[in-house]
């Protein structure tokens, strides 16, 4: 990790290239420390706390999936709320109909939500930009108007999860808290590993410059497909460890257009196309949603603007500022290289510009 | 006889659904940005023409006139205020401000006006419809409405046909560097653009206003019907969105015909999907994607 080759070309000079600095490494001891706490959390804290984490762990994975579609291929989905209901539903369906332990269900929510996917995919990449956009919109429209008239379930009064009822509140708090944070480290983790990969170097490719990086041999509309089906299952789990949360689905607030809103906020005012943007963002969000969230509308109102006023005024958000400061990456991907010459001193070069496409 | 009632009424849905699409594909013409406030700026002269109504308790059709006013200095202001900061600035830019913009609205209506539905009363003519034979007969406001439509669209034409105006509003959509070395002033036309296409929507929003009920949150509906119309139809055809729109209109009527109400909109979709799946360029295309 720390360097990942060393080369000598005919001039004499020598090159590393490294991706990690020390204090990286540093960074990487201290998280891994904050991991275990985060892990031990709800056995000393109480139910409050880790009800409140639930949200803030599920909140990250889901602006996290949001990030990698819409920072690293260039997707703007304002439906991602499609794949959070169907994730629900899916639960529902695994827990109650065939007695599946709800915590085992989640997997088969995310594996639903990358079946509609794929062939969601397929029919809104006929769109562009802004039009597909609110091709995505219309997706999740469908799948709530399919839900919505579904007897079985309900329809627009919702239904109550008796698996995840059924569990006690000293399981079920707990056991979605672990699924919270594991899906936020799998959103964020899965997102790291993937932009160091082959197909992210292509993803980070396309961010900067699509055109370029089709013609350079990146399959465009493959690294699209693949982040679009990757979100769509990730927000599908996530919204299946929500429902155990909540232990009610209803389609108005599974499949509602208010969580765009949540995720376009947090990936904007965080920093849209990097990993630690969307962190900082769910803080932000979390705060503020602590000191307006009782005035209702004015909420919703803050959230619309502050989104607006950052995008045009400070488009790379606020990790943008601090990567523009001190250049510093707390998940490195930046592939930098130190030159060594003979007489002079070493210095050192970004290779790869830290910047966003907005 | 039911059927044939029902297609009648789709088709003069259309035309409302046309109303709100033209302007959505006129932004999107002129200067390649998706307005998802639209819907929300089709519902806020609604709310307009209730204010009007109510402080001076006339008949809401004497409304229309001023709300357009309105509506198109509202639309220039924003424009040249806000989102010209974010024409050719790439996707992401305009949909996430408008998408801001949205919320913005949309709650600042609830604020103000409370999630009740709300009407506007035109009188006597709301309930006047042609009768054809006993069980078959048009209304007059839905078949105002489709004509509206018509005209509005005429008007259109001509205008970016044959008025220096119109031609500058091509060339800005064509090239708008070379426009502006031709001396257009760009911001200028985008800024008009976004004050017509709210002065339509306008004419749609009232008229909707006093056919049905309205509440804030209508707005998204009516994006979602104005993007299916658009795309439907093809995109940078005036006509083709016409014919989008009436697409859409029969086949929610004629789905809720086959299938109940509740799956209305559901057809309107699927319909959507299928037009989507088999010619993505839509029926009438004039122009291919931005």
């Amino acid at each position: 990790m720390k360097t990942a080759a060393t080369m000598s070309p005919a001039d004499g000079k020598r090159y590393n290239v490294w991706v990690a600095s020390r204090t990286n490494l540093i960074i990487l001891g201290f998280g891994v420390c904050v991991l275990v706490v985060l892990a031990l959390f709800p056995l000393f804290a109480g139910i409050p706390w880790t009800r409140r984490l639930v949200d803030f762990f599920t909140l990250l994975a889901l602006a996290s999936f949001w990030n990698l579609m819409l920072g690293y291929a260039g997707l703007i989905s304002v439906g991602q709320q499609g794949y959070i209901g169907i994730g629900s539903y899916t639960l529902w369906l695994f827990a109650d109909v065939l007695h599946i332990n709800p915590f085992i269900g989640v997997i088969f929510a995310a594996i639903g939500g990358a079946v509609i996917a794929l062939p969601a995919a397929k029919l809104v990449f006929k769109l562009k930009g802004g039009y597909l956009a609110i091709g995505t919109w219309v997706i999740a429209e469908i799948l709530r108007l399919i839900v919505a008239n579904i007897k079985r379930t309900g329809g627009g009064s919702g239904i109550t999860i008796q698996a995840a009822t059924k569990l006690g509140t000293d399981v079920r708090v707990p056991g979605s808290y672990w699924w919270g944070l594991a899906s936020a480290v799998i959103a964020i983790g899965f997102s790291y590993f993937l932009l160091r990969s082959r197909t992210g170097l292509g993803l980070k490719a396309i961010r900067d410059n699509d055109l370029a990086a089709e013609s350079s041999g990146v399959n465009l509309w493959r690294m699209k497909l693949y982040t679009y089906v990757i979100a769509g299952a990730g927000c599908a789990m996530v919204g299946a460890i929500v429902a155990i949360h909540l232990l009610r689905v209803q389609p108005a607030a599974a499949f509602s257009v208010n969580w765009t809103g949540y995720l376009i906020f947090i990936t904007v005012i965080g920093g849209i196309g990097t990993l630690e943007g969307p962190i900082i963002g769910t803080l932000i969000y979390f705060i503020l949603r602590e000191m307006t969230s009782k005035y209702g509308e004015w909420y919703f109102i803050v959230l619309g603007l502050l989104a607006i006023i950052v995008t045009i005024w400070s488009p790379s958000g606020l990790y943008g500022l601090v990567v523009q400061k001190w250049n510093f990456f707390l998940f490195p991907l930046q592939r930098k290289v130190k030159i060594r010459a003979a007489a002079t001193e070493p210095q050192a070069v970004a290779a790869e510009s830290g910047g966003t496409t907005v | 006889m039911d059927w044939i009632n029902a297609a009648t009424q789709g088709i003069l849905l259309g035309g409302l659904y046309a109303l709100f699409a033209v302007g959505l594909s006129l932004v999107f013409g002129t200067m390649r940005l998706v307005n998802l406030a639209h819907g929300d700026l089709t519902i806020l002269p609604a709310y307009v023409a209730l204010m009007l109504v109510n402080a001076f308790q006339f008949n809401p059709f004497y409304s229309i006139p001023i709300t357009m006013a309105i509506m198109f200095v509202v639309g220039y202001l924003l424009q040249s205020g806000l989102l010209n900061f974010v024409v050719g600035k790439g996707d992401v830019a305009g949909v996430i401000v408008t998408f801001g913009l949205s919320m913005v609205i949309q709650n600042g209506l609830l604020l103000a006006f409370t999630a009740n539905s709300q009407g506007l009363d035109a009188g006597r003519v709301e309930n006047l419809s042609i009768k054809i034979n006993d069980r078959l007969a048009v209304g007059w406001l839905p078949l105002i409405i489709f004509l509206m439509a018509v005209v509005v669209i005429t008007v259109l034409q001509v205008y970016m046909g044959r008025t220096k105006m119109g031609r500058a509003f091509r060339a800005v959509s064509d090239d708008t560097e070379a426009a502006r070395l031709m001396g257009i002033n760009t911001k200028h036309i985008w800024a008009m653009a976004m004050g017509v296409a709210l002065l339509i929507g306008a004419i749609g929003g009232v008229m909707m206003g006093i056919r049905t009920t309205f509440d804030p949150l209508l707005g998204n509906q009516r994006l979602i019907f104005a993007f299916e119309a658009v795309i439907i139809g093809g995109m940078g055809s005036a006509w083709g969105t016409l014919l989008g729109g009436i697409i859409l209109g029969l086949s929610q009527t004629l789905g809720a015909q086959a299938f109940g109400s509740a799956w209305s909109i559901l057809v309107g979709h699927l319909v959507f999907v299928i037009v989507l799946t088999f010619r993505p360029q839509g029926l009438m295309a004039k122009t291919v994607t931005a």
